[in-house]
């Protein structure tokens, strides 16, 4: 058994936040960001540049704008998030809300990395398939998709690194309360605000830091793998 | 039949295509640059030309309204670069069209066996050699059930082994599927073995197309293939094997003497008699080292070729001699001239 009282409960309870809230942010973004880096690798229409530019804007705005922007749009007086409180849905200072956050801030990496997939699969391949009688939909699932699996995986990789270190946006839109949306940056951060919480953040920091290391490892050992079938 | 009309403009290239094939392989032959791949992309759906009408055995491609999908042509293509999916095995690539073209999926044992794909059925293309890819690349075209099969430089990027182990294989697709197969080529070779028609084409215009025979015997037409290649392609019926082992063989002309050959009597052979092979005399050559001597009449003097009809009547075939301006005017060699044809050497392609 792994010794488990080296942390506190309410640091465990940050490290399982995060961990959760990092992996829903990155699962839901995923196919969302597949199908925008498609849209921007393959597609040429008007607005291009626009929708390029909205994606880029978290990566460029400083994380307090874009957490103040959730909060106005999906608060529960904002224009979205009245709109979704009937429906049971709400954002605003629960884990859902940091994981909307996480989501939004790592979209950009994520849909970089896998745009940079789809523009180095060679069109002449679909184009071949094309000829077989396979329909663009199939084209896309059997022949596409699997050729970027190596960039899929590198853009949720890096999605998920950044859903784990998210701070600035998160802390805005959600807050940090203990249990609801204390992520593991929130935890440390409250950490070094009181005066004997340096060691327990120290430790969080390690946590961060091999939460890390294993993401990096086990996406490059899938890559591999994957590389290892052509 | 397949029937192209078209025109498109890139920059820097303006394409007017036009030519119809009647079946069998028909060889689309240029230099690079000239659109023989736009044209074939074309065909197949993976270009929109600005305008013309494009239709396989009566059925509309392509007219400016209709213009079919690739996936609703039914043209298999052979790429130059093979395109094998490299994330699937070989099996899993010929397998690829049968989920859409159900009518392939019978004849994955004929042509797998036909190829010779077997022993790579578990491979991954990236383990292949380039000859092998290419057969693989065949097969695929070929279960997907095309009413025509278009094939862009299929040997371009191999090398002459290579060539060499993949040209009986097209030779049988041609005699054996009965398919009728767009060949696009700028090797003359490839070319000869091959096709019975065949369309030239230079900087985007198809500047003449008709069977291979009258091209290589036209003597406006035949140094488009290259310089070297004029010369005629002609018929010969094996009669029998002479004492000292020379094969006697007949042709439009007479009877023609053919050495290092071991074919059964009556054996239609393809006689390939290159222009600069062949010497004209007016009267009747002796003390000729030369064996192969026949009647001919001049048909037309274009430049330093001549058109020599062999034989008369329907039964008639043509052939070209290269010889220089100044003999044209010592023989004095105008349409209707009679004279003989000294033939040096003669190369026997497998028909």
């Amino acid at each position: 058994m792994i010794p488990t009282d080296w942390l506190g409960p309410q640091e465990w309870q940050a490290v399982r936040l995060s961990l959760r809230v990092a992996s829903v942010a990155t699962l839901v973004s995923l196919p969302f960001a597949i199908a925008v880096a498609w849209l921007l690798a393959r597609r040429r229409f008007p607005g291009h540049g626009l929708v390029s530019g909205i994606v880029h804007l978290p990566l460029i705005l400083p994380p307090v704008v874009t957490g103040y922007l959730l909060l106005v749009t999906f608060g529960t007086q904002g224009p979205v998030g009245s709109l979704l409180k009937p429906l049971g849905i709400v954002f605003a200072f629960r884990w859902t809300g940091a994981a909307l956050a996480c989501g939004i801030m790592s979209f950009p990496l994520m849909v970089r990395a896998i745009r940079l997939g789809f523009e180095a699969v060679d069109p002449r391949l679909e184009q071949a398939a094309a000829t077989l009688g396979a329909p663009r939909a199939w084209i896309f699932l059997t022949v596409t998709l699997p050729l970027i699996v190596p960039a899929i995986l590198a853009g949720a990789t890096l999605g998920f690194a950044k859903a784990m270190g998210e701070f600035g946006a998160t802390i805005t839109f959600v807050s940090n309360i203990p249990g609801q949306t204390q992520t593991l940056p929130s935890a440390i951060y409250a950490l070094l605000q009181v005066p004997s919480g340096d060691a327990a953040a120290l430790r969080l920091v390690l946590v961060s830091v091999v939460i890390a290391m294993a993401a990096v490892l086990v996406s490059e050992w899938l890559a591999r793998r994957m590389a290892g079938r052509r | 039949m397949l029937e192209v009309v078209f025109r498109h403009r890139f920059p820097g290239l303006a394409l007017d295509v036009a030519f119809r094939t009647p079946g069998g392989v028909t060889a689309l032959f240029g230099p690079s640059g000239c659109g023989k791949s736009t044209a074939i992309n074309a065909i197949a759906g993976l270009l929109r030309p600005d305008q013309g009408r494009i239709a396989l055995d009566g059925r509309v491609l392509f007219d400016g309204r209709t213009n079919l999908p690739p996936q609703a042509r039914r043209i298999g293509c052979v790429f130059q670069d093979a395109r094998l999916f490299p994330h699937m095995t070989v099996a899993a690539n010929l397998r690829y069209p049968s989920r859409w073209r159900r009518g392939a999926a019978r004849d994955f044992d004929r042509i797998t066996g036909m190829l010779a794909l077997e022993p790579l059925l578990h491979r991954r293309p990236g383990t292949l050699s380039g000859g092998e890819r290419q057969r693989v690349a065949i097969g695929r075209a070929l279960l997907s059930d095309p009413a025509l099969l278009v094939m862009d430089e299929p040997l371009a990027a191999l090398d002459e082994a290579r060539k060499a182990e993949i040209m009986p294989w097209l030779e049988r697709l041609r005699d054996e599927i009965r398919l009728p197969i767009l060949y696009v080529s700028h090797s003359v070779p490839e070319v000869l073995r091959l096709a019975t028609t065949v369309v030239l084409m230079r900087q985007g215009r198809v500047i003449h197309s008709g069977a291979l025979t009258e091209i290589l015997a036209d003597p406006e037409l035949a140094p488009q293939l290259g310089a070297r290649e004029a010369g005629a392609l002609i018929q010969a019926r094996v009669e029998g094997r002479e004492a000292d082992g020379m094969v006697r063989v007949a042709t439009a002309g007479g009877p023609m003497l053919l050495p290092d050959l071991d074919p059964a009597p009556g054996q239609v052979l393809r006689l390939r008699i290159l222009a600069h092979e062949v010497i004209l005399a007016r009267e009747a050559p002796r003390g000729l080292s030369a064996l192969n001597v026949l009647p001919v009449t001049v048909t037309r003097v274009e430049g330093g070729l001549v058109q020599l009809a062999l034989g008369q009547g329907p039964q008639h075939e043509r052939m070209l001699a290269q010889i220089t301006p100044r003999s044209v005017k010592a023989l004095e060699l105008q349409q209707g001239t009679a004279c003989h044809a000294i033939v040096k050497s003669v190369s026997v392609l497998p028909s």
